[in-house]
């Protein structure tokens, strides 16, 4: 059966309180999630204080802060701060987005920022899920151009209108926000592809160049790796690039349809 | 599936049996009979309606209309058809173990057609007028 509570090993308790910084006229609260592998402890989570005078707006800036000024033990990923990598998605306030896209102003009622790694993943360490599944699954669909006449002396030609059907697919950054955010992923995610790979599907079934369209359909009807899809919308929601998956996966629900009716 | 011990690579892992090819047969009945069962609704209410109240004979008259029994009969295929496949969706969400599955899977197709069959048999049989 599905596991509705966390396993033993999971489940959080205690966290220490950090000292508010001295000097500092106005703080915001953090509320971060602790784990490491190496000391055989339950996670945890710290309560942090960050200056905000002298700290950058956004949720990443807040831990970048804690971790240069509080505790540098505190592990997450991150790299272009700026919406374009992915490395940072994360779950703030009950909500996966992108720390570096999400102001900590914006964190509701103003209490404490609460961050915690990417629901129902592995944990590798406090803020970092192990997405190995997750990029496996990106890697089953074949996330490439597939041809068979020969390639073309300059290049594969595309109309305006084909290309403009690739908006709203091609901007994905694969963060996982919105296949952590499913829950059919969470009860499934061995065998339901989850949202970000289907959205990428859609993107190569799209793709008018692509010569293996009725192929990658042929991979993808399965009662387990498409139809988990329940169109809940999680994923539209949690997308911090404003994608809409669960529209993409119809789309190809409609394209199963097509080819037999 | 295999365990988190597994040596298999993550992408064999992901790639397991392969894909069965097969569920949108499922996907566009459970639409049909939803949409079916929007146009079926008004009629069956106001027939239902019709029946309270009405003792043994009275309600075989009624379903002896041939057009009121057909109404019901098509009711109950779409309904009993959406819910065996609206059932399966939510055992193959839930239950994991694979005994168990497929269990539960043969208990809900033996339940719906029981359900089926005995409601169809109690419609012709009242509009047969025995």
């Amino acid at each position: 059966m599905v596991e509705f509570a966390l396993p033993k090993n999971s489940r959080i308790s205690g966290g220490k309180t950090w000292p508010k910084p001295a000097g500092a006229t106005e703080t915001r609260e953090f509320r971060v999630y602790r784990w490491n592998p190496d000391d055989g402890k339950n996670p945890s989570v710290d309560t942090y204080y960050v200056d905000v005078h002298d700290c950058g707006p956004m949720v990443l800036d807040g831990l970048i802060w804690i971790k240069n000024h509080i505790d540098p033990t505190l592990t997450f990923r991150r790299s272009c701060r700026e919406g374009v990598c992915g490395s940072c998605a994360m779950n703030i306030d009950g909500q996966n987005t992108l720390a570096c896209t999400k102001s900590m102003h914006d964190v509701a009622s103003g209490g404490a920022v609460k961050v915690n790694p990417l629901p129902h993943q592995p944990v590798v360490k406090d803020l970092v899920p192990d997405l190995t599944n997750f990029y496996a699954q990106y890697a089953s669909i074949e996330p490439w151009l597939k041809t068979t006449t020969p390639t073309p002396q300059k290049e594969w030609r595309q109309s305006h209108e084909d290309r403009e059907k690739l908006d709203g697919l091609y901007e994905c950054i694969l963060c996982a926000c919105c296949s952590t955010s499913c829950p059919s992923y969470w009860w499934n995610s061995e065998r339901f592809l989850g949202p970000a790979a289907l959205l990428q599907a859609t993107r190569w079934v799209t793709d008018s160049r692509d010569e293996a369209t009725g192929e990658r359909l042929d991979n993808l009807e399965d009662p387990f790796r498409l139809y988990r899809c329940h169109t809940i919308m999680n994923c539209a929601k949690a997308c911090p690039k404003g994608l809409n998956p669960s529209e993409a996966i119809a789309e190809l629900k409609l394209k199963m349809v097509e080819r037999q009716i | 599936m295999s365990g988190p011990s597994s040596m298999r690579t993550p992408l064999a892992r992901v790639r397991n049996l392969g894909s069965s090819h097969s569920g949108t047969k499922d996907f566009w009945r459970q639409r049909l009979t939803a949409v079916a069962m929007v146009l079926l609704i008004v009629p069956v209410i106001v027939v239902v309606i019709m029946l309270l109240g009405r003792n043994h004979a009275g309600a075989a008259q009624i379903l002896g209309s041939i057009p009121i029994a057909i109404i019901l009969l098509l009711f109950i295929v779409a309904s009993v058809w959406h819910m065996k496949i609206g059932m399966q969706v939510v055992i193959e969400d839930y239950i994991h173990n694979e005994k168990l599955k497929l269990a539960s899977v043969m208990a809900n197709n033996f339940f719906c057609i029981a359900v089926a069959m005995a409601s169809i048999y109690a419609i012709l049989k009242l509009s047969s007028g025995v």
